[in-house]
C-alpha cells in the first residue's frame, strides 16, 4: 500500500529526475532571455534565433515567458530567479515597461548588462534595446491599404490589446498615418481581442455586420490577423482587403491564397539573435549601440518566396 | 470530492484540529523534500536573495488563496477572486492617482471595494440562490470588465504616491531586524495568515464557516441564520482580495486592469494541495499558506533548474494531482 513516506519520497524522486534533465553547464557564459510569451510561433522564432547565436558563441541561452502577455507579476518573478542564477547578462522583453524597473535596478546593482529586445523599457538601464519600429511598421501597412483600396474609404483596426507598447504602436501608427497622409480614408473603428483567433473572429464578423460599406481591415498581430481573414471568410465578404501583421502557417497560407493581400513582418529570429550578440558583447564589456532595430518588410503573394523575406518568415 | 462527508459531522473543534493536521504533515514534509530537493540540484537556489523572492512571488498568490480557502471551506468557490483583486488595484489607482487623495485613503478604498464586491457575491449566493460557480463567474467576468472601463483600459501608475510601492516592497523586518530583508508584502501575508487562522478557528464566524460546509441544512434548522453568514463570509474573502489587490499593485507600481484571469485557478490549485476539501467542512489556513509556498518553490525551483517552461507546467499539474492523491488515500485509510 502506499504510504506517506513513499509519497514523499516520489515528491522528492520527482524534483531530482527534474534536476538531472538539464545538465547545466556551469563554465559557459550564461544569459538568460525572459520574453513576453513562449507559446506563439513569433516567440519560437525569437528563440530560435536567440539559439542560433548561442551556438555561434559558444553561450548558454534561456528563454522564458508568461502564459500570457497580462502577467506582468509572473513576468517579475521570472526575472527574479534569473537574476539569482548570476548570469553574465540578461535579455528582457518587457510587458510593462514601468513595472519592472525595480528589479532591472537589482541587476544593475549586481553588474549585469541587461539588453531589452521586442519593447523598451523607460529606463537608461538596458544597454540598448533589439525592437521593430513598430509605428513606422504600421505606417507602411497603412500606405499598402491605402494604395489597395484606391485612397478612400472605410478601414476597421484589430488589435491584440490596448496596454502594451506594440499594441499602442501599431495601432497609432496605422491610425495617424492615415489621418496624416490619406485623409480620404476613415478609420471606422479600432477594437482589441487579446490577440486570441476565435474572439478576433467574432469582433470581425461583428465589425462587417455593422459596416457594410467597409473596404479594409487591418489585422494588428498575428492572432488578431487570422480572426479578421476567418471572420471575412466566415461572412464571406471577400471584397474586404486585409493586411496582416507578423507570419506564421495561417497567415502565410491566407496570403498564398489570396484572402490576405499581405502582411508586414518583422524579423523575430534576428531579434532573438541580435539580442544574445549584444548581451555577450555587453557581458565582455564591449561598448553596444543604443539602438539595434532589426527591421520589417512588407510581403505579399509577389515576394514572399524571395530569400530575403522567406528568411524572416516563420511557420 | 465524491466523498461526500456521509458520517455525521463530529465536534466542529475536533474536525478543526484533527483533520488538518495530517495534511499539513504531509504538505509540509512535502514543502521541505521541495526544499531539499532544490538545494541539492542548484547551488543558487539556498540563497537569501532567491528565498526572499520566492516569498514575494507567493504574498499575491498566497493572500488570495487564503480569501479563497474561507469560501471552499463553507462548500463554495469564488472564482471572482482573480479579478477582483485587479478591481480592487484600480479602485486603488483611481483614488490615489486619479483623485490625488492620501494613500490610507487609497486603502480603505480598496480592501472596502474589495468587501462590497465580495458581498456582492455572497448576496447572489445566499439571497438568490445562484450556485457559488455561476455566481463568482458572472462576478469575475463583471469585475474584470469594469476594471478596463474604470481605468479607461491602460494601466494606472503610482508615480504620484510616494510610499505605495513599500505596501509590498519596502521592508519594516529589516528595520528592526537589519541583515533579514523580508518585504513586507510578505509581513503582510503572515498576518493576514494569521488573523484569518484566528477567525477560523476562534470566533463564530469561523466555526459557522465549517458548519456551513459540513451540513448547511443542519444549521439553518438550528435557527441560524445561515444567508446572513454566508454573506459575511464571502464579504471577508472580498475584503482580503483587496489586500491582495493592494500588494500587486504595490509590487507593480501599477494597477494592470487586464491581468487576473487565470489567478483564480493558482489559488484554488494552493487550496487544494494545502488539503482543504472542495467538498467543504474541512481546511485550514496554514495548509493553504504551506500550499501556495509549495507553488511558488516548485516554480522558483524548476526555473533556477532552467527546466523547459513546457515542463514546468506539466510537473506543476501532476504535483497538484499528487497531492490531491495523496489526500484522498489519507482520508480512505481513517475512514
Amino acid at each position: 500500500m502506499f504510504t506517506r513516506r513513499t509519497l514523499i519520497g516520489a515528491l522528492g524522486a520527482a524534483v531530482f529526475i527534474a534536476a538531472s534533465i538539464p545538465a547545466t553547464a556551469e563554465d559557459k557564459v550564461y544569459i538568460p532571455l525572459i520574453s513576453k510569451g513562449f507559446q506563439h510561433q513569433f516567440w519560437q522564432a525569437v528563440k530560435a534565433g536567440a539559439d542560433k547565436a548561442a551556438a555561434e558563441f559558444n553561450v548558454e541561452v534561456t528563454f522564458e515567458g508568461p502564459d500570457n502577455e497580462t502577467m506582468v507579476d509572473r513576468q517579475i518573478d521570472m526575472l527574479s530567479a534569473a537574476l539569482a542564477k548570476k548570469p553574465a547578462a540578461l535579455g528582457f522583453a518587457a510587458l510593462d515597461s514601468q513595472a519592472a524597473i525595480p528589479i532591472l535596478k537589482e541587476a544593475q546593482e549586481a553588474g549585469i548588462p541587461v539588453i531589452a529586445f521586442d519593447s523598451g523599457v523607460d529606463s537608461d538601464i538596458p544597454k540598448t534595446t533589439a525592437a521593430t519600429d513598430n509605428v513606422a511598421a504600421a505606417a507602411l501597412a497603412a500606405d499598402k491599404m491605402a494604395e489597395l483600396i484606391g485612397g478612400a474609404g472605410k478601414v476597421a483596426v484589430i488589435a491584440h490589446d490596448q496596454t502594451s507598447r506594440t499594441g499602442i504602436d501599431r495601432v497609432d501608427g496605422f491610425v495617424n498615418q492615415m489621418k496624416e497622409k490619406h485623409p480620404g480614408i476613415e478609420v471606422v473603428t479600432v477594437q482589441y481581442g487579446a490577440g486570441d483567433h476565435l474572439k478576433s473572429t467574432e469582433i470581425t464578423k461583428s465589425i462587417l455586420q455593422a459596416n457594410p460599406a467597409l473596404k479594409g481591415m487591418f489585422g494588428a498581430n498575428e492572432g488578431s490577423a487570422i480572426g479578421v481573414v476567418n471572420g471575412v471568410t466566415e461572412m464571406d465578404r471577400k471584397e474586404i482587403v486585409i493586411i496582416g501583421y507578423d507570419s506564421g502557417t495561417q497567415q502565410l497560407q491566407a496570403i498564398r491564397d489570396g484572402v490576405m493581400a499581405g502582411a508586414i513582418t518583422q524579423n523575430p529570429v534576428g531579434i532573438g539573435y541580435e539580442t544574445v550578440k549584444a548581451a555577450v558583447a555587453a557581458a565582455k564589456g564591449e561598448e553596444v549601440p543604443t539602438e539595434i532595430d532589426t527591421g520589417f518588410y512588407w510581403f505579399d503573394k509577389s515576394n514572399m518566396d524571395d530569400p530575403e523575406i522567406a528568411a524572416v518568415l516563420y511557420d | 470530492m465524491s466523498t461526500a462527508e456521509a458520517a455525521p459531522p463530529p465536534g466542529i473543534a475536533a474536525r478543526l484540529f484533527s483533520s488538518g493536521a495530517h495534511q499539513k504533515l504531509l504538505a509540509f514534509a512535502s514543502l521541505i523534500a521541495l526544499l531539499i530537493g532544490f538545494t541539492l540540484a542548484s547551488p543558487n537556489f539556498m540563497q537569501m536573495s532567491n528565498i526572499i523572492a520566492i516569498l514575494q512571488a507567493t504574498s499575491v498568490n498566497g493572500v488570495l488563496a487564503i480569501g479563497v480557502t474561507l469560501v471552499i471551506i463553507t462548500g463554495g468557490i469564488d472564482l471572482s477572486v482573480g479579478t477582483l483583486m485587479t478591481f480592487c488595484s484600480v479602485i486603488a489607482g483611481v483614488v490615489l492617482t486619479y483623485w490625488g487623495l492620501p494613500l490610507p485613503v487609497g486603502i480603505v478604498a480598496a480592501i472596502a471595494a474589495g468587501t462590497l464586491c465580495g458581498l456582492a457575491s455572497g448576496t447572489f449566493v445566499a439571497k438568490m440562490k445562484i450556485p457559488p460557480f455561476i455566481a463568482t463567474l458572472g462576478m469575475m467576468l463583471m469585475l474584470k470588465g469594469l476594471s478596463l472601463v474604470i481605468s479607461g483600459t491602460r494601466p494606472i501608475y503610482f508615480n504620484d504616491t510616494p510610499g505605495f510601492t513599500d505596501i509590498s516592497r519596502g521592508s519594516i523586518v529589516e528595520t528592526i531586524i537589519p541583515g533579514l530583508p523580508i518585504p513586507n508584502g510578505v509581513l503582510i501575508l503572515f498576518i493576514v495568515a494569521i488573523a484569518t487562522s484566528y477567525i477560523l478557528g476562534r470566533t463564530i464566524l469561523g466555526r459557522y464557516t465549517f458548519a456551513l460546509g459540513s451540513n448547511e441544512e443542519a444549521v439553518r434548522l438550528s435557527g441560524v441564520n445561515t444567508d446572513a453568514w454566508k454573506m459575511a463570509i464571502y464579504a471577508l474573502a472580498g475584503g482580503i482580495c483587496g489586500i491582495a489587490g493592494l500588494l500587486i499593485a504595490s509590487r507593480l507600481n501599477s494597477a494592470q486592469p487586464a491581468l487576473g484571469l487565470g489567478y483564480e485557478l493558482e489559488a484554488i490549485a494552493a487550496v487544494v494541495i494545502g488539503g482543504t476539501s472542495l467538498a467543504g467542512g474541512r481546511g485550514t489556513i496554514m495548509g493553504t499558506l504551506i500550499g501556495a509556498l509549495i507553488m511558488s518553490v516548485l516554480t522558483n525551483g524548476l526555473r533556477i533548474l532552467s527546466v523547459e517552461q513546457e515542463w514546468q507546467t506539466v510537473v506543476t499539474g501532476a504535483i497538484i494531482i499528487l497531492a490531491v492523491y495523496a489526500d484522498m488515500l489519507r482520508k480512505r485509510r481513517t475512514s
